[in-house]
């Protein structure tokens, strides 16, 4: 009888979880690259991987992606409206040296723990009540972090 | 040596302190303030704001007879709804000692209606339970927010606003990021709010909807890519609370016309 129920209770909930998970996201978040901070900084890129600056430029503007022009400045031509709840970013690659801005881009909170600036690659273990599909994700994947990290080191 | 150390610690925290005042002695100002003009005239013609549809449903549903009693919410508080006591009105949510929870104004109308009329007893946030709320809410427009914020209710909005200081979801923020530390500032082409619940509910330009608190609580914690409080469960309601206790001395001006 029990394995009845059993039988009977995945039968009723794998066609449910199914959905679900491609509803949510088609692919596994790929795996998460540990970082380590030194001096206010992160040396080595994520996961050893090379930003490409123009994909950078995209990802910034992108709502669905990056966003950064929600509360950011860039000295991107046509943008209907900027945000300013951050700092503008024209000019940041003359006040800060590569390897700070990837730790202001990976996790911000280690230089300001009250800061709005959502960290976009902070270990997923640490994210509270994430959404549904958005489970054992990094905000951004780690090539899009570098991208983004490329794009900002162009803005002298 | 002893003695300046002191001096100076005794400075120092005096220093540490002023921005806690500070934060304390925040203004309250409805969101009102910080949308555009064009929409504050939405909101003020009564032709041109769409929440007077949910006004207009909620009446109705007021003057509904279909339930076992044969009897609408009007028979006994008028046609109108002018028998309600608005004040009483303006003090939702408040405390039941007899049930010890929070009641909000749409599980009071719910409840009363089953009661007294045997209509069934709706689910919070069904829509027809919205429209009644947005009339009766309405009818207390211009009174202000009185929520009581003494006795059992201390504890229950202390508990409220540490989950609305906590951070939730991807985006990773809590309520209290954008509602007390960039208050004005612009997300995008948004100014951003207080975050005061005396609009409520409101028409939102976006999803093109009547919008009650609990549900906007739920869209922005969506928003944040976080898994949102279940509706009617204990957290919304806490947070619901402490929102509109925030809203204290504003003027209730529902429905509302935002983004």
């Amino acid at each position: 009888m029990k394995i009845f129920f059993l039988i009977l209770a995945i039968l009723s909930f794998s066609p449910a979880r199914a959905s679900d998970t491609q509803q949510v996201m088609d692919e596994q978040p790929d795996a998460y690259c540990h970082w380590q901070v030194t001096d206010y900084a992160i040396v080595e890129p994520l996961c050893g991987l090379v930003g490409k600056a123009q994909r950078g430029r995209e990802i910034v503007s992108d709502s669905s992606r990056g966003n950064c022009l929600a509360c950011h400045e860039f000295p991107i031509p046509d943008i209907e409206a900027y945000g300013n709840i951050g700092p503008p970013l024209t000019g940041i690659a003359s006040r800060l040296p590569t390897t700070m801005i990837r730790l202001r881009v990976v996790d911000t909170r280690k230089i300001n723990p009250m800061s709005i600036m959502p960290g976009f690659y902070r270990d997923p273990l640490l994210i509270n009540r994430p959404g549904k599909g958005y489970r054992g994700r990094t905000f951004l994947t780690a090539q899009q972090v570098e991208d983004v990290i490329a794009y900002l080191a162009t803005l002298k | 040596m002893i003695r300046v150390n002191k001096t100076m610690l005794l400075f120092c925290s005096f220093i540490l302190t002023i921005p806690a005042t500070m934060a304390l002695a925040i203004e309250a100002k409805s969101g009102y303030e910080y949308i555009e003009p064009e929409t504050r005239a939405t909101q003020d013609d009564d032709f041109t704001n769409p929440g007077l549809f949910a006004v207009d449903r909620g009446q109705r549903l007021f003057n509904n007879k279909q339930n076992s009693a044969n009897k609408a919410c009007a028979d006994c508080h008028s046609e109108d709804g002018t028998k309600l006591d608005t004040k009483n009105i303006a003090r939702y949510p408040v405390y039941s000692e007899d049930s010890a929870e929070i009641i909000t104004l749409q599980k009071k109308i719910s409840r009363c209606r089953n009661n007294n009329a045997g209509d069934k007893a709706l689910p919070a946030d069904h829509p027809d339970l919205i429209d009644l709320e947005t009339f009766v809410r309405n009818l207390a427009i211009g009174e202000v927010v009185n929520v009581q914020t003494d006795g059992a209710m201390t504890k229950l909005i202390k508990q409220g606003k540490a989950l609305y200081n906590t951070r939730y979801g991807l985006i990773d923020m809590s309520c209290s990021h954008c509602h007390d530390m960039y208050v004005g500032r612009m997300i995008r082409g948004q100014k951003i709010s207080q975050g005061q619940g005396n609009g409520f509910p409101t028409y939102r330009l976006e999803p093109e909807e009547i919008t009650s608190l609990h549900q906007r609580i739920q869209q922005c914690m969506t928003s944040m890519r976080a898994e949102p409080f279940e509706t009617d469960s204990n957290e919304i309601k806490l947070m619901g609370l402490y929102i509109m206790s925030r809203s204290n001395g504003l003027k209730i001006e529902a429905p509302a016309v935002r983004y």
